[in-house]
């Protein structure tokens, strides 16, 4: 995407608007950075009933043809041979090096993949799809394509009063269905650390979705703020940050998305990088850090060890509305990495204490059935 | 009492040898839900136009620059337990310093309150 093309919109732009959005450019896009009720309640507002989030900024994908699952599998180091129909699996692109060029979700729609890839990336993930996948169509469903995340501990109650199924999807599944007649897509899934979903939607239909789900009392519209301080503050990666082509799976602590099978066999770019990380370790790996007083680190901090030594660099950081403290992901050299080690944290020339933390910083509430 | 304003939207309260420093309603409006507040020691020199004192929001962190030269006097320990005053009470209760003034003819070149509500209105 260059910079000089004109900023793009999704289906929800003049509902942001009509809401009181305050609106940012964000991966191309002219997005809801927050509304009236300001990140801070947005946040809360998720954590404890349900909050709307438009993603229809992230690139909607189809792959089709004999042997996709077979071509995929060059490209990542998910196991889709193990992906049965119905069901959503999270992976990335990597490059030669072991690097991440990308994350994404994939899901098996039996006749079809469908995968759901970052916003900034997906011009280059289309090119490096068909580049990577000859004889597979490779369908992109358009800049305008909906993409709803309904999310919080009531969203399955919510979405359930429209399509009683839903409630006992499993996590990581998909259905196609129609909510009131409309035909969307719907994968149990999320970006939140909560329970919800994810409605994939026709452009010209995307509105009347979300209308219908905001006018239930529970539901709240989300801006883009309080999708990073909730995703933090659930450990999970936002590309580009926490992770990029300069880290790998083992060092961006993603090992859980590589299955036995694909650890063994390798067939993806950068294998022999992370067969050797595997065995052998990395040098450094992304950790959770808990600042211990009010201070939050943002992004670039730099970390020190005891000592003084420069140990690693926050990759995203800030405030954690739920764990009412600030929270925040980085990279440390291996021997600081275990749970507990004391760091320091260099914010505005000032050495503040801080300790590796587990993640994610509030337990995650997926649907287990 | 005499309010002045600076295009960094910082507020100056002058009252006698002693002033207050905030930040303004349209500032906090725009800086979100404050999270955290760093405010300079009583003693510190602080110099026109460059860092006092720190204000963060769960997004961002942000300069508070000193309006005018002078020393603090007091950091508003409030603000540092209750950041959310900034949001609530911004032009009262949510005060970052009170200074001393080195030198008050510089107040003549910060904008009074008709000066400010027309350069917010063109921030629109």
């Amino acid at each position: 995407m260059s910079t000089d093309s004109p900023i793009l919109t999704t289906p929800l732009n003049a509902l942001h608007r009509e809401l009181g959005a305050k609106m940012v450019p964000f991966a191309g896009y002219d997005m809801p950075v927050q509304y009236p009720l300001g990140v801070l309640k947005e946040h809360l507002h998720t954590r404890e009933r349900a909050g709307l989030f438009d993603v229809s900024h992230m690139g909607q994908v189809i792959l089709r043809g004999d042997g996709v699952v077979d071509a995929l599998e060059k490209l990542l180091p998910g196991d889709l041979k193990a992906l049965k129909q119905g069901r959503v699996r999270y992976s990335f692109f990597t490059n030669d090096q072991g690097g991440i060029l990308d994350d994404l979700m994939i899901a098996n729609m039996g006749d079809h993949l469908f995968l759901v890839v970052n916003a900034a990336c997906k011009a280059q993930d289309i090119a490096h799809l068909k580049a990577g996948l000859p004889g597979i169509e490779v369908e992109y469903l358009g800049d305008d394509r909906g993409l709803l995340a309904l999310q919080g501990p009531v969203a399955a109650t919510v979405l359930a009063r429209f399509i009683p199924d839903v409630a006992t999807m499993p996590f990581m599944s998909v259905v196609t269905t129609s909510l009131k007649g409309i035909p969307v897509s719907i994968t149990r899934s999320g970006y939140t650390g909560e329970d919800g979903y994810e409605i994939g939607i026709a452009p010209d239909r995307t509105e009347e979705v979300a209308r219908l789900l905001l006018a239930e009392p529970e539901v709240a519209a989300i801006g883009l703020g309080a999708r990073d301080s909730l995703r933090l503050e659930a450990g999970l990666c936002l590309y580009g940050h926490d992770i990029d082509t300069t880290t790998t799976p083992v060092e961006g602590g993603l090992t859980w998305a590589i299955s036995k099978r694909r650890r063994e066999e390798g067939g993806y770019p950068g294998d022999a990088v992370v067969r050797r990380q595997l065995a052998e370790g990395a040098t450094r790996y992304r950790v959770g850090i808990q600042p211990e007083g009010r201070a939050p680190a943002r992004e670039h901090t730099e970390i020190q060890d005891a000592s003084g030594q420069t140990v690693g660099e926050v990759t995203s950081g800030g405030f954690g509305p739920s764990a009412n403290a600030p929270v925040a992901m980085g990279y440390v050299s291996a021997a600081n990495a275990a749970v507990g080690t004391p760091l320091s944290l260099i914010v505005r020339g000032k050495a503040l204490p801080a300790k590796v933390a587990a993640l994610p910083f509030v337990p995650q509430r997926y649907y287990r059935g | 009492m005499t309010i002045r304003y600076t295009e960094d939207h910082e507020w100056i309260s002058v009252d006698g040898d002693v002033a207050t420093v905030g930040i303004t309603t349209f500032a906090q409006g725009q800086l979100g839900d404050v999270v955290f507040v760093e405010v300079p020691e009583a003693g510190r020199a602080l110099a026109k136009g460059k860092d006092a004192a720190v204000v963060e929001s769960v997004k961002a962190a942000s300069e508070v620059f000193a309006p005018v030269d002078g020393t603090v006097v007091e950091g508003n320990q409030a603000v540092v337990e209750d950041p959310s005053l900034v949001n609530s009470d911004p032009q009262g209760a949510g005060w970052f310093f009170k200074m001393t003034l080195a030198n008050p003819a510089q107040l003549d070149g910060l904008m009074d309150q008709a000066a400010y509500d027309a350069f917010v209105e063109g921030q629109h």
